[in-house]
């Protein structure tokens, strides 16, 4: 490919369009998703938006050529800021027929298929036949075909095309698209920066291939026009982002089990937050990640858990533990589909409830949720430091969708008020109690072991101010009621969340999470059609910040969109005395005494706006006049 | 941290600490209970050793026996029933600078715990494990442990327990990085305080398993043993205890062990009749967890920012830069 002529020709065919959603999809190991992340990181250094959204089957190594096995990704681009991962596809690439099969009700109308051709003349008639039934379906549905010869073309600059094609798909793309050329031959150096310069070379090599090929054989042109970058943005996914955040906000230990979909964190920080002096323990099971993570904690180098529902469970006695002596801890908890094994890969955020509530007896911990991937960087900042300070337990709720999800987002710029304070190890003074609590605000003094004079017995038994065990009802109360009085004082510092759109109106919707994207995007469309709608997005979910309930009072209708399951109204047995709501539906029923709606959906991918945007209207109804 | 401009500093090379330094709250554990002389057997450790009572982390799970720490004068973790040793870990993994014991009970450590103590055994972090096996739950009153004879009669098998009895001496010397395992019994006192000290010394995990009575409700179960020394056999070894002339007068069966012989303390192990009282095995060259993990540079603001930082330009993309630049990153 050739820089120059590509700076001459932006092509006066192209198509200028706002954003555009382009999915990548191959059997398993064939590197598409190596292909669509490293395509959005050219995009985001073009000045573009990106979300990016994987595709991942269930099984390591799932049969070539089938529907199940499809592995890929998805990648939306936008003019501005892409906050997710969009509606329906508006150009496919398919290494084979079979694995477009699954996606078929993921396609725009019109959409472009970019279809590897070599199975047109398999020697196998089946697969043969397969190709031409799928080609000519796609056909008669209206969505635009291109054959393209990839692994043919792949043939002539590498012997083993199964490890290329990828390379030459972003070439592809990249031409499509109009990407700077240099910016990609870049990439592609980053992304393979550990291999040895070959693979670089080779894998350039192919980049240039596909480039040319879209060059001179396909008419296919589009730009997404992207304004100047005026300051330096990462690019990277949720789970790397959290672990950023462990490493910023100075944790000493990551103490973890492997699970899907949160392990990918745990990857990363065996890296480079080991380098860095951090530790990254592997326990032999999750309640021993969680003591671990724990008994760090009560030594006075605070440690984070990481876990996905099934891990978070079982970490369950081990919450209520630190809760009850007072140990600060945060525990990650990427969900996934649930319940029980459940769906490993795909996301849900069915964990909310068993978050709040999990532990046995009262057992009042804070709960937050990340909403972007910015979001899961900040956050465990925060929440290091909120577990320090009230000497509790925070939950940070993440999930599936945002663990492998990129999003570019401004540079973060480090600051040592990130970091825990060094372990204090000064003597106690005289006649100190271990747990002398606040009357106002149940705070009490930590006394780290190592403290001379400040020997004493933390247990999970009731106890006093002594730490003593406490056989009294009426001590235990005490007890009790102070560690309930560090969430209000907690929520105290809260501030009332932000209204997006109409501050009062006809309808708000409520999220949390990983949905806040596709709401705002939804409540935006709707609004352009003159309904007066606002959204807000919960950060805090236990407590909750106040304001709340006046801000609900604004509006005629409140629900909530959620990527969990509620009772339909429609299904025969279902009335107002038996329905089950969304979790923070609930929530925000109990609290409030709101009559709070639900809407949501288990479909095992993130929300799209298009599906709440009709939700939202279908909640809205007609127009009054 | 502070430094208080008092005298304390200069006090700290005085100081001597006595046996009452380490009692804490008064021992609420049943007359005549084992347990009592495993923790006057610790503070008599603690006071000889002259160790910092502030330096020190006695960590228990759940049962009679980890009651222990709320009655040393020390730091003290009662936490949850059989997690005691992942938390005792998590403890020690960054504060070498603390001991750290753990107390344990055969329903504690064998059964609900017994994964942590497999791995525990394995990660071989420095610290002295003292399991306290009654061979029977006493806190939530006479149910079978996993160590009950078999045909034990209890709350929970009243028609007698149907299993055998795991031992805790071949389970622990059959893992991996095993690196000091011992038994004694706790009618033999002075035998005890010997292993424990030992054991404190011992680089690594050191796991002591107490034979101990439960007089409430397992008031006889060592009847023959108490009653016939003859019955209890003296691993002796200049490397492991050698008996004082007073023991050896009352227990004759002694056997010379080498505790570096593996093989040989697995048959000692697996001994039916006779209760083998001694050091196992003992081995300081297996390397300790703290130590495979411990980092090789100090954990400061300035190495976290650049860390950070490093981190950060992986993942950066930059405005407006030149192409020649963004190339050689």
């Amino acid at each position: 490919m050739d820089g120059r002529k590509s700076k001459q020709s932006p092509s006066s065919r192209a198509v200028d369009l706002d954003q555009h959603v382009v999915e990548v999809i191959s059997d398993a190991g064939e590197g598409a998703q190596k292909c669509g992340q490293s395509f959005a990181s050219i995009a985001a250094a073009m000045g573009n938006g990106v979300w990016t959204e994987e595709i991942i089957p269930a099984e390591i190594q799932p049969p070539a050529r089938s529907t199940a096995g499809a592995s890929g990704i998805r990648v939306r681009i936008g003019s501005g800021d892409v906050c997710n991962a969009g509606d329906d596809a508006d150009l496919v690439v398919a290494f084979n027929e079979k694995v477009l099969l699954g996606r078929m009700d993921q396609l725009a109308p019109g959409c472009v298929v970019l279809l590897e051709s070599r199975w047109k003349e398999d020697p196998d008639p089946v697969i043969a036949a397969s190709y031409a039934q799928t080609r000519s379906g796609l056909l008669e549905k209206g969505y635009r075909v291109y054959e393209i010869p990839i692994e043919a073309e792949c043939l002539k600059h590498v012997g083993n095309a199964r490890r290329g094609k990828n390379m030459f798909v972003m070439g592809l793309l990249c031409r499509i698209y109009g990407m700077d050329p240099d910016l990609a031959r870049t990439q592609v150096a980053a992304t393979f920066a550990k291999k040895d310069e070959s693979v670089v070379a080779s894998n350039q090599q192919l980049l240039e291939a596909g480039f040319d090929w879209a060059e001179e054989h396909l008419e296919l042109r589009f730009r997404i026009p992207a304004p100047a970058v005026a300051e330096p943005r990462l690019v990277v996914n949720g789970n790397t982002a959290l672990a950023l955040g462990v490493m910023a906000s100075g944790m000493e230990v990551c103490a973890m089990y492997p699970i899907t979909p949160a392990t990918s964190t745990s990857h990363y920080l065996s890296e480079a937050f080991e380098r860095m002096g951090g530790m990254v323990h592997q326990a032999e099971d999750e309640i021993a990640a969680c003591a671990f993570a724990i008994g760090a904690s009560y030594a006075g180098k605070c440690a984070v858990t990481i876990t996905s529902g099934p891990g978070y469970s079982l970490k369950q006695e081990g919450i209520g533990l630190a809760v009850m002596a007072e140990i600060p801890l945060v525990v990650v908890n990427v969900q996934r589909g649930g319940p029980s094994t459940g769906q490993p890969t795909k996301a849900e955020q069915g964990d909310l409830l068993s978050a709040c509530f999990g532990s046995h007896g009262d057992a009042p911990k804070v709960v937050m949720a990340a909403s972007d991937i910015e979001d899961c960087f900040y956050s465990v900042i925060t929440a290091r430091r909120i577990a320090e300070t009230f000497r509790t337990v925070v939950v940070l709720l993440s999930d599936a969708s945002l663990a492998t999800a990129q999003q570019p987002f401004p540079r973060p710029r480090f600051s040592e008020a990130w970091l825990a304070p060094p372990v204090d190890q000064s003597p106690v003074p005289p006649r100190a109690q271990p747990y002398d609590w606040d009357d106002r605000t149940g705070l009490a003094e930590r006394f780290v072991p190592g403290r001379p004079g400040g020997m004493h017995t933390l247990t999970g038994l009731a106890h006093d101010r002594m730490g003593h065990v406490a056989y009294d009802p009426e001590i235990n109360e005490e007890a009790i009621r102070h560690r309930s009085q560090k969430l209000i004082a907690f929520q105290k510092t809260l501030k009332p969340p932000r209204i997006v759109g109409d501050q009062e109106g006809e309808l708000l919707v409520v999220g949390w999470g990983s949905t806040r994207g596709a709401i705002e995007e939804a409540a935006e469309r709707v609004r352009a059609d003159g309904r007066r709608v606002g959204s807000m997005h919960l950060r805090f979910l236990q407590p909750l910040a106040p304001g709340i309930k006046a801000t609900m009072q604004k509006f005629e209708r409140v629900m909530t969109v959620e990527n969990n399951w509620c009772d339909r109204t429609t299904d025969e047995l279902v009335d107002e005395d038996n329905r089950r709501y969304s979790n923070l539906a609930w929530l925000l029923r109990a609290r409030c005494l709101v009559d709070v709606d639900c809407w949501g959906q288990l479909g095992g991918r993130p929300l799209k706006p298009g599906a709440i945007e009709q939700a939202i209207r279908q909640k809205l109804g007609p127009e009054r006049r | 941290m502070s430094f208080a401009p008092d005298a304390r500093c200069l006090l700290l090379d005085d100081e001597h600490y006595d046996l009452e330094d380490y009692a804490g709250a008064t021992a609420r554990w049943c007359t005549g209970c084992g347990d009592n002389a495993i923790l006057a057997a610790m503070q008599r450790l603690c006071r000889d050793e002259q160790l910092p009572p502030e330096k020190i982390v006695f960590v228990s799970g759940i049962g009679c026996s980890s009651r222990l720490p709320h009655y040393m004068k020390t730091y003290g973790f009662h936490g949850l029933h059989g997690r005691a040793l992942p938390v005792a870990e998590g403890i020690k993994v960054r504060r070498p600078d603390l001991h750290v014991f753990v107390s344990t009970g055969d329903g504690d450590c064998c059964s609900i715990g017994a994964a942590h103590w497999i791995h525990a055994i394995r990660y071989n972090m420095d610290m002295t494990v003292v399991l306290h096996d009654n061979q029977v739950y006493g806190l939530t009153k006479k149910q079978a442990s996993p160590t009950s004879p078999r045909g034990l009669m209890s709350n929970t098998t009243p028609r007698g327990a149907s299993l055998e009895p795991l031992d805790p001496i071949s389970v622990s010397l059959g893992v991996a990085n095993v690196s000091f395992v011992a038994q004694v019994v706790d009618w033999i006192p002075e035998l005890f305080s010997g292993i424990l000290n030992l054991a404190f010394h011992h680089k690594g995990l050191s796991f002591i398993r107490v034979l101990q009575r439960c007089p409430e409700f397992l008031p006889n179960l060592f009847d023959p043993w108490m009653h016939d020394p003859d019955k209890v056999l003296l691993l002796a070894h200049e490397d492991g205890i050698l008996p004082s002339p007073a023991i050896s007068r009352t227990y004759r069966r002694q056997e010379n062990h080498d505790p570096s012989d593996l093989n040989r303390a697995r048959e000692f192990a697996s001994m039916a009749d006779r209760i083998p009282v001694g050091v196992f095995y003992r081995n300081e060259a297996v390397p300790c967890y703290e130590d495979l993990r411990r980092p090789d540079k100090l954990y400061t603001a300035d190495a976290i920012r650049s860390a950070v930082e490093a981190e950060f330009d992986r993942f950066t993309v930059w405005p407006g830069e030149p192409q020649e630049e963004r190339a050689r990153r």
